[in-house]
């Protein structure tokens, strides 16, 4: 056994926030529209234009600081961040360096063995570049400056992570924060949740770091993870072997699933960061950060322990069920018309849950009414329908969002309840089967599953089987 | 026409003793007859002018236009955007680049009634203290065409000296109004810093930059300042000022009115007409009532390196956007994006352009960012302070607009570091954000024009121009060089 190893990785994360409108101007930060159809004089660089903080930007990143216990920086500035390159029309990016908006914040990350603290470096905002599009038929590159001003929120964490489950974990945790707050929707694919990997290893005890690397271009969990898992064993290979690591940023190829070297040390560009003359720096007074504590939503964690408290669900349950702040949202309306939160639960657990994996869908996807999910689960409550039935109408409120009421009468779905009509259904089940009756008189009592099948079948599911039951014995013990 | 002013001019239009276009065709006229001499233009707009003049008549007679200078025709600068005419800042990279947009300052004149004729020379991005870096030749001086108009606002300021405009616009880093303006004989002003919206002035260096108005007197440039002022939700640095009813200070009067002159700026190297004309104001001042007193300004030697560093800084990132990416020159023989960035750049670029954005690029990067640009700005700050603790003693400090007269042509570039010296009296006032004003008082010994400034505390244009009127009616009728009569 050779020497234990353990990682070591600190995120840099880019999360791109919903805003109407983009940071410095008022152009639309619409996604995928028609290229270089939302841009004006100042997100296109002009000879002239000037940048305009919009407010709601400050807004976003403050909620964000918060839900990450932060701590607010309440006179903050933006730096310029200078690079030549065509996706950044002014040559360079407002950010901020000196004084970002947030700093030393943490928020608890699930594990196996229970919750972990993983510190927040420091939180700023600045602006994102266009897109390049390579044009390879024509030769030549193409610009698309419509994403160029779209307002981001950059998150260093500290190097506390240890393992690509931690990392997942962490950024599940950020994008569950940022869509409970509703600032963004945190889709890796689409760029609006962006993570670069800081990772370095050491031996098992030591104190000191080792030397990191930096990955970029993830585009996906599973991309981090493979390239996580990757670098750990090619910096360990290379320090087993007595070699050095190099500090330099590597580049994530994701169909090679394969990490190389971008650029090192050496070559770290000089950004000649300074503060930005075009923009005074943001007050951020007392009340306004009051308003913003007041207002903040509920969060996953207090959401899922009133679950436990009000609802008497299983800690499990409560967590599952909070892991989207949109189905959360959808259990609590239905729980509020049917007061039968357990029951609800076990729906979205399972028929919403299943659906929604069946079709691929995302939860703000979802379309069906809370209520009509409430009126399907009192109906099968009171014995009105079948719980077969009941799936099968579910199925309409999920695609349809039909009236369940409305739709059982129409498909005459309902549970037969009336005991004469059923006792006749049974005796004509009885008649059909004697070998059964004979069978069960007999004192085998497991026939007796076997003809209360054969009436719901008569029934056409929708008889109510408790019901069916009990006339059965009955009529078996009258014979 | 060529020895009215922009306010009587603005009487006669209002009141029909010519039209709007005629007064456009006088200053075509007058342009035609002095730019083979003078080439203060870079691009006259004669059919935008034309056009314009009809609607501002057609204004003024619905009572849209009311204001003092309507259809007054103006001279702007060429680092100001306006829409659909191009704009170059005197730089070969921003040849044939024609914004869509027009700056609020070229608008808010233009709301005013006045008719832009045409484009102004400069100094490359306002770069230089001559006007001889622009990429399109050279300005001459109205008063001696061997010698330079300054800089950077040279071809306003020519512009008017020449009889061509009654009024010009023009743009202040580090003296760009104020030394061309004593260059030329002509009067203008770089109010407080935010006083008039950056939004569409190309930036030189954004925490210096501020538009003002260049014109015959003081009464020209204080409605000029009226129409021009006011904030812009364009631009995060301009401020909300309520006390922008500058003509009300045009009074003459300067009793008990305390002006300083500091001690440091009268020593080697400042021309003896000068600051014989300095002090002659003085006795004049102490006749109107006024007390006049030298003091010392602390920090003076510091202005020039911090002023140098800041500017410098901002404008190596300012002009990154330059690139032959997206509009302008761009080089024609490159492979691949870095050489094409390079070659048009270096192609682009002239060598005043060059040198700062080197410097500044220098004093920004890491391992000489505390040491220079930091640094420079905490003397900044103390430059700050020093004019704030003079306000408290003066109402308004008196300095020469630049240490000599206008040089002759040729005769600054071979030494940029002298050049850089001249800006000594001026650069200051940007580096306080202050208000100044640069005004005609003599001509020297080789007949060319004497310029003294006055400066005031921040938002104290109301003082200034009601002591630099005062002082203008004292000096007397101040006329445009003889050659120019016509």
């Amino acid at each position: 056994m050779g020497r234990q190893y353990e990682t070591v990785i600190g995120l840099e994360v880019h999360v791109e926030l919903s805003t109407k409108t983009k940071i410095f101007c008022g152009c639309s930060t619409e996604f995928a529209a028609k290229p270089n159809t939302h841009t004006c004089p100042v997100c296109t660089g002009m000879p002239g234009s000037l940048p305009v903080l919009n407010k709601k930007v400050v807004e976003y990143a403050l909620k964000a600081g918060l839900a990450m216990n932060c701590q607010v920086n309440q006179v903050c500035k933006f730096d310029r961040k200078n690079y030549f390159y065509p996706d950044n029309p002014q040559n360079y990016q407002i950010s901020q360096l000196y004084l970002p908006i947030c700093h030393d914040g943490w928020i608890e990350i699930p594990t196996e063995t229970g919750g972990k603290k993983i510190r927040i470096h420091e939180m700023h905002m600045e602006e994102d570049a266009g897109k390049l599009i390579h044009d390879e038929w024509e030769d030549c590159s193409l610009v698309d400056y419509n994403r160029s001003g779209v307002p981001l929120i950059e998150i260093v964490s500290e190097p506390d992570m240890r393992s690509s489950q931690e990392v997942i974990a962490y950024l599940e945790k950020l994008r569950m924060i940022c869509q409970y707050l509703g600032i963004s929707d945190c889709k890796l694919q689409e760029g609006s949740m962006r993570a670069d990997v800081n990772l370095s290893v050491r031996e098992v005890g030591s104190q000191r770091f080792g030397t990191r690397t930096e990955m970029k271009n993830l585009n996906s969990f599973k991309a981090i993870s493979h390239a996580i898992d990757g670098e750990r064993m090619r910096q360990i290979e290379l320090l087993e072997e007595g070699k050095e690591v190099q500090q330099e940023t590597r580049r994530w190829d994701d169909n090679k699933e394969f990490s190389r070297a971008m650029r090192s040390k050496e070559d770290a560009k000089d950004y000649r960061y300074f503060p930005d003359p075009d923009l005074p720096a943001v007050t951020i007074g007392d009340e306004w950060l009051e308003r913003l504590r007041e207002e903040q939503p509920e969060l996953q964690e207090k959401k899922a322990a009133r679950y436990e408290k009000e609802y008497g669900l299983s800690a499990y349950d409560a967590q599952v069920l909070t892991q989207s702040r949109i189905l959360a949202e959808i259990f609590e309306q239905t729980v509020q018309s049917c007061h039968l939160p357990k029951k609800a639960a076990n729906w979205m657990m399972g028929e919403v849950l299943r659906r929604m994996k069946e079709q691929n869908l995302e939860p703000e996807q979802v379309r069906f009414s809370p209520g009509h999910l409430a009126e399907l689960i009192l109906m099968a409550e009171k014995g009105e329908i079948s719980n077969s039935n009941a799936k099968k109408v579910f199925r309409e409120i999920f695609e349809k969002d039909v009236d369940p009421k409305e739709y059982v009468q129409e498909h005459k779905m309902g549970a037969v309840t009336d005991e004469s009509s059923l006792t006749k259904l049974i005796l004509e089940v009885l008649a059909e089967n004697p070998k059964s009756v004979r069978e069960y008189q007999e004192g085998k009592e497991k026939v007796l599953g076997f003809l209360v099948g054969q009436t719901m079948k008569k029934s056409r599911g929708q008889a109510d089987p408790g019901l069916v039951n009990r006339i059965l014995r009955e009529q078996l013990a009258r014979k | 026409m060529t020895q009215t002013t922009a306010l009587k001019l603005g009487v006669q239009i209002r009141t029909g003793k010519i039209s709007a276009a005629e007064a456009v065709r006088l200053s075509l006229d007058q342009i035609q007859r002095q730019e083979p001499q003078i080439h203060a233009f870079l691009n006259v707009t004669e059919e935008y002018a034309l056009k314009r003049a009809a609607e501002v008549e057609e204004g003024i007679a619905h009572g849209r236009y009311t204001g003092p200078l309507a259809g007054v025709p103006l001279a702007v600068k060429d680092n100001f955007c306006v829409e659909g005419i191009e704009t170059t800042c005197a730089s070969k990279i921003l040849k044939g680049f024609v914004p869509s947009y027009t700056a609020q300052a070229v608008k808010n004149l233009e709301d005013a009634g006045m008719i832009v004729i045409g484009k102004t020379n400069m100094d490359e991005f306002a770069m230089g203290s001559t006007s001889e870096t622009s990429a399109f030749g050279v300005t001459h001086n109205p008063w001696d065409t061997s010698r330079v108009p300054g800089g950077s606002s040279g071809g306003s300021c020519a512009a008017v000296a020449a009889g061509e405009v009654t009024a010009a616009l023009g743009s202040d880093t580090g003296g760009s109004i104020r030394q061309p303006s004593a260059f030329c004989g002509v009067t203008g002003i770089k109010p407080t810093y935010g006083t008039i919206s950056r939004y569409g002035l190309v930036a030189y260096a954004s925490s210096l930059d501020q538009a003002g108005p260049i014109g015959r007197d003081v009464s020209d440039c204080a409605a000029m300042l009226e129409a021009l002022s006011g904030q812009d939700p364009k631009d995060s640095t301009s401020l909300n000022r309520k006390d922008l009813d500058f003509r009300r200070y045009l009074r003459e009067d300067v009793r008990g009115m305390r002006f300083g002159i500091p001690k440091e700026y009268l020593t080697e190297g400042l021309d003896q007409e000068i600051c014989d004309t300095l002090k002659e104001m003085e006795t004049e001042l102490r006749k109107a009532g006024a007390t006049v007193e030298y003091f010392s300004l602390d920090l003076v030697e510091y202005v020039i390196p911090a002023y140098y560093v800041i500017a410098c800084a901002e404008a190596s990132s300012n002009l990154e956007r330059f690139d032959g990416v997206k509009y302008g020159y761009r080089a024609s023989d490159y492979e691949g994006l870095h050489q094409m960035y390079k070659r048009t750049r270096t192609e682009g670029f002239g060598e005043e352009v060059k040198r700062r954005i080197m410097l500044g690029s220098f004093v920004l990067s890491s391992g000489y960012y505390d040491a220079y640009y930091l640094k420079a700005l905490k003397v900044r700050r103390l430059i700050q302070e020093a004019f704030l603790r003079a306000f408290q003693n003066y109402d308004i400090i008196l300095a020469p607009a630049a240490p000599q007269t206008a040089p002759k042509i040729g005769e600054s570039l071979q030494d940029p570091m002298k050049m850089y010296l001249s800006d000594i009296y001026t650069a200051a006032v940007n580096l306080a954000g202050i208000p100044g004003i640069s005004l005609p008082c003599r001509v020297d010994s080789r007949g060319l024009p004497v310029g003294i400034q006055m400066l005031a505390g921040h938002f104290q244009e109301g003082k200034l121009l009601q002591a630099a009127y005062t002082y203008e009616k004292i000096r007397g009728e101040w006329k445009l060089p003889q050659g120019q009569e016509v």
